[in-house]
């Protein structure tokens, strides 16, 4: 009888604290499979589309005339997985660069200006490119929730008259 | 998304709008939309993540709303008699817990 209790604390014990362990190392190991693959098709990708400049000035050729220009929008949401996220907190004990936080706002712009792009593949150049960074997560409460990070890109979309 | 130009008026963020030239002002136009997600999409996100990466049910939910604020913007300057918004802006604010604001604002005015 005394066996039988102690086995179902004992998987109890290991059900309570190995859950979040397992949950850790499931996200490690698929999310890192994850962010290779997505900078895997964000380099594939840049290059494709690598012979349309992004400027941030708000014009790029000014002995050129435009005929045509408007404006492009695109967004991304990304989150951290589950074992970066406790890495990133242990961070706060110690302070300094949050390596995980930056991999994944690198993705997450990349991606955006990438979706940019395929919006206008054919357009001569995109100006006045704004990046915008904000965080969507809890901002009023101490509770953990889902969170999350937006990067949104715009700019305008030029066509210019062709010479010939 | 595509807001290159809502209901025949065209947007951009430059000063100018691109081959043509501005020939009336008419001022600030402004369009703002609060969303909050459901519990579902909730739910399909806390499981993604664990994994990390993209939570496309956010992307699109707040793709959705930022095209709306827009429309709303685009409606206050068609009401003026403008037929484009220059210099747009984009803002995303967390104002409660699950909900975001998104505020677009520009300069409505006439070019031809």
């Amino acid at each position: 009888m005394d066996d039988s209790a102690d086995t179902i604390n004992l998987l109890l014990l290991i059900l309570i604290y190995g859950m979040p362990v397992f949950l850790a190392v499931f996200g490690l190991v698929v999310g890192s499979i994850l962010e290779r693959r997505h900078f895997a098709s964000i380099r594939q990708r840049e290059l494709q589309y690598a012979r349309l400049p992004i400027f941030p000035t708000r014009s790029a050729d000014a002995d050129r005339s435009v005929v045509d220009g408007h404006l492009v929008v695109a967004s991304v949401v990304v989150s951290l997985d589950y074992f970066k996220k406790i890495l990133a907190s242990l961070r706060n004990i110690f302070g300094g660069n949050v390596r995980s936080y930056e991999s994944l706002l690198d993705r997450a712009k990349r991606e955006a200006i990438l979706r940019l792009k395929e919006q206008v593949p054919d357009c001569d150049a995109i100006i006045n490119l704004r990046l915008e960074t904000s965080n969507l997560a809890n901002v009023h409460s101490r509770k953990k929730g889902i969170g999350g990070v937006e990067v949104i890109a715009y700019g305008t979309a030029i066509r210019y008259r062709s010479e010939n | 998304m595509n807001l290159s130009s809502i209901q025949g008026v065209v947007l951009t963020n430059v000063e100018q709008v691109p081959g043509k030239t501005i020939v009336e002002h008419y001022g600030l136009v402004t369009g703002n939309t609060v969303r909050a997600k459901h519990v579902g999409r909730d739910i399909a996100a806390s499981f993604k993540n664990l994994v990390g990466g993209e939570l496309k049910g956010y992307t699109e939910l707040l793709g959705d709303a930022r095209e709306q604020a827009t429309t709303r913007m685009v409606e206050q300057a068609q009401a003026l008699g403008a037929n484009a918004v220059v210099n747009v802006r984009f803002s995303t604010s967390a104002v409660a817990q699950g909900a975001a604001e998104l505020y677009v604002y520009g300069t409505a005015v006439r070019a031809e």
